[in-house]
């Protein structure tokens, strides 16, 4: 064994020693498989950030709960007696001022785009106890928004993203005046990419009366869930249903993340299919170019196994070399690029940013790797296989 | 190691064809061969009469179509490709005649090549190869990289891994055609010394008669047959 992989050794080190001598067609291949990876990654980072914003401080113990048979917060609703309901229910944390549930509306709003100028959802949310339930809220600029008046605070993606949302600017909501007077970040998942205002002033600015669309609640402790959702779905004067949000937000992210990752996976592999074949060339024409020195090494007892190995080997250790500067690029390019795009289960803008993780990375370096092992296995095979005594007078 | 009648190798009734599309080319007929231990054998005959073949099956580089090939008392063309290299590495040494030295080794790192395959320690190598660069004249060149090297100085790097695992049986392959005379005649001189001050049994393929006078006996293959008397 120790014998076997002494061979592997010494001929991987005399496959690379040859890398200078084809540098050329190396670094050809090379390249394009860092191609690969970098478009690999650079395309899986948006799904990365994208989830990253709809789920990022996603609590275990924060449950949303809505109209059973709604799909989101858009098409729920929930009356001023059912967010008592659930307000009440057993589970919900409790402060002096009273439980930890906030009743929420959500609607649409259009604003401009900083990037393109064009319009663009925005979510407006009206809370009733909203930066309580969070928790984690804090103002970066200005100040919350004082109840019963038309103020509204903005999220820090949503500054960012859209036109018109910094502080003392005045935006104009369902033919009202509506004056920005703070920024917010944390505030749970996709928080950050809203404008929040008071429920109570937005009912009437929408028209919806006296009712609400979800409630968002802190339980006591994440372990409450299962009792709180069954006290709520068991109780004859509700229909709804209940999440913990984290759930919820990888639930209403799933369709874009998906999307972009089926799309990223698929134009990677078509350039990974250009990258095998880059790889193949590579391989094949190093393993011509010493088909003497390795039936010489034949020819003095090397086994076929050690040469597949190594030329093997040779392939994935220059597609890693390619992978390894492909991300690195990729990384250095993409990760913490700010980003706003719409989210097609809310009809609405996120605004997130690029994020290119220790995960992504392994996996688009994984990728690398095999496309080296695709690339190099056929003139392994072809270098294994080649008669020794028709190959040592090979010049 | 002496096998059947104490030869060291023993060739049988060997045929050896080639197919060449429709076409079948007879290489070896029939032919036979005994070599005692401790003979340097000169191999004969014009180009194309089958020499390397004949070379590459004495040391299990190819096979025969039929007939038998023995050395020692292995019969080695029925060994499996695994059993035949671990024999090369074992009982053969090669000398090439382009040397086929790795251009990205130096000189002693390509004659320690052959003993990777043992299990002798890295001091234990070095003590080899030393050895054996010794023997071959060439201790002060030893961490010099093929292409710094003259041909002859090559070749004799060339010998240098081929006998340093001391292998049963030397086989060289037109091993002064690629040298000029001087460095050929150190060549074959190092090749005679070798035989007889070593006891190392050589089988040298060559078409140079000024190289097959070197050797304790010389045979003619021609169309496929050997004899000991040069073909008209």
């Amino acid at each position: 064994m120790i014998n076997w992989l002494t061979q592997i050794v010494t001929l991987t080190r005399f496959s690379l020693g040859t890398v200078p001598q084809r540098k050329g067609a190396a670094t050809a291949a090379a390249v394009g498989i860092g191609g690969v990876v970098a478009v690999l990654v650079g395309v899986l980072s948006i799904a990365e950030g994208f989830r990253a914003a709809m789920s990022s401080s996603g609590d275990d113990d924060l449950v949303i709960v809505l109209r059973s048979g709604a799909d989101s917060e858009m098409t729920s609703g929930l009356s001023r007696e059912e967010t008592r309901l659930i307000a009440d229910a057993p589970g919900i944390a409790r402060t002096a001022d009273g439980p930890l549930a906030s009743s929420e509306l959500f609607v649409i709003i259009n604003l401009l785009k900083r990037s393109t100028g064009t319009d663009a959802n925005v979510p407006l949310r009206g809370v009733t106890n909203g930066a309580a339930v969070r928790g984690d809220l804090e103002i970066v600029e200005g100040r919350a928004f004082e109840p019963g008046r038309n103020e509204v605070m903005v999220g820090v993606g949503a500054a960012r993203a859209f036109a018109g949302l910094e502080v003392g600017q005045r935006i104009r909501v369902a033919q009202v005046d509506w004056e920005v007077v703070g920024v917010f970040k944390g505030g749970g998942g996709a928080a950050e990419s809203e404008i929040w205002t008071d429920a109570a002033v937005l009912q009437p600015a929408f028209q919806r009366g006296d009712s609400f669309q979800s409630v968002t609640a802190r339980l006591t402790s994440a372990s409450a869930f299962a009792a709180f959702k069954d006290a709520l779905t068991t109780n004859p004067q509700l229909q709804v249903k209940v999440f913990k949000q984290n759930e919820y937000l990888a639930e209403q992210s799933s369709m874009l993340t998906g999307f972009i990752e089926s799309i990223g996976v698929f134009i990677a592999a078509m350039m990974a299919l250009g990258a095998v074949f880059g790889a193949l060339n590579t391989m094949f024409s190093a393993v011509a170019a010493r088909a003497r020195e390795m039936a010489t090494l034949r020819a003095l007892g090397f086994g076929s196994s050690p040469i597949v190995i190594s030329v093997l080997l040779e392939s994935v250790i220059l597609a890693v070399a390619g992978g390894g500067a492909g991300a690195l690029a990729s990384y250095l390019a993409f990760d913490g690029f700010q980003a706003a795009t719409i989210n097609w289960q809310s009809f609405s803008q996120v605004a997130f940013a690029f994020s290119v993780t220790p995960p992504l990375l392994v996996f688009a370096i994984l990728w690398a790797v095999g496309i080296g092992v695709v690339g190099g296995l056929f003139p392994a095979i072809r270098a294994a296989r080649m008669p020794v005594a028709a190959a040592l007078r090979e010049v | 190691m002496s096998g059947q009648n104490g030869a060291l190798v023993h060739i049988e009734k060997v045929n050896k064809t080639f197919r060449r599309g429709a076409e079948e080319i007879h290489i070896l007929s029939q032919l036979n061969l005994e070599a005692p231990q401790g003979e340097f054998l000169a191999l004969m005959g014009p180009s194309g009469s089958g020499k390397t073949t004949l070379l590459n099956l004495i040391g299990g580089l190819d096979r025969p179509t039929s007939g038998s090939v023995r050395i020692g008392d292995e019969q080695i063309d029925r060994m499996s490709n695994r059993r035949l290299a671990a024999w090369r590495a074992r009982h053969i040494g090669l000398v090439f005649q382009f040397y086929n030295l790795l251009p990205v080794l130096t000189a002693e790192r390509n004659v320690e090549l052959p003993l990777l395959l043992t299990g002798l320690s890295s001091s234990q190598r070095r003590r080899h190869v030393e050895a054996a660069l010794s023997v071959v004249g060439l201790t002060h060149r030893a961490k010099h990289y093929p292409r710094t090297l003259s041909g002859g100085e090559q070749q004799r790097t060339g010998i240098a891994r081929a006998i340093v695992t001391d292998p049963t049986l030397l086989l060289c392959d037109e091993p002064t055609g690629d040298l000029d005379r001087k460095s050929g005649d150190e060549i074959l001189a190092l090749l005679q010394a070798l035989n007889r001050e070593h006891g190392k049994t050589i089988i040298m393929v060559t078409h140079d008669p000024h190289a097959s006078a070197r050797a304790t006996r010389t045979v003619y293959l021609d169309k496929g047959r050997l004899s000991s008397e040069k073909p008209e």
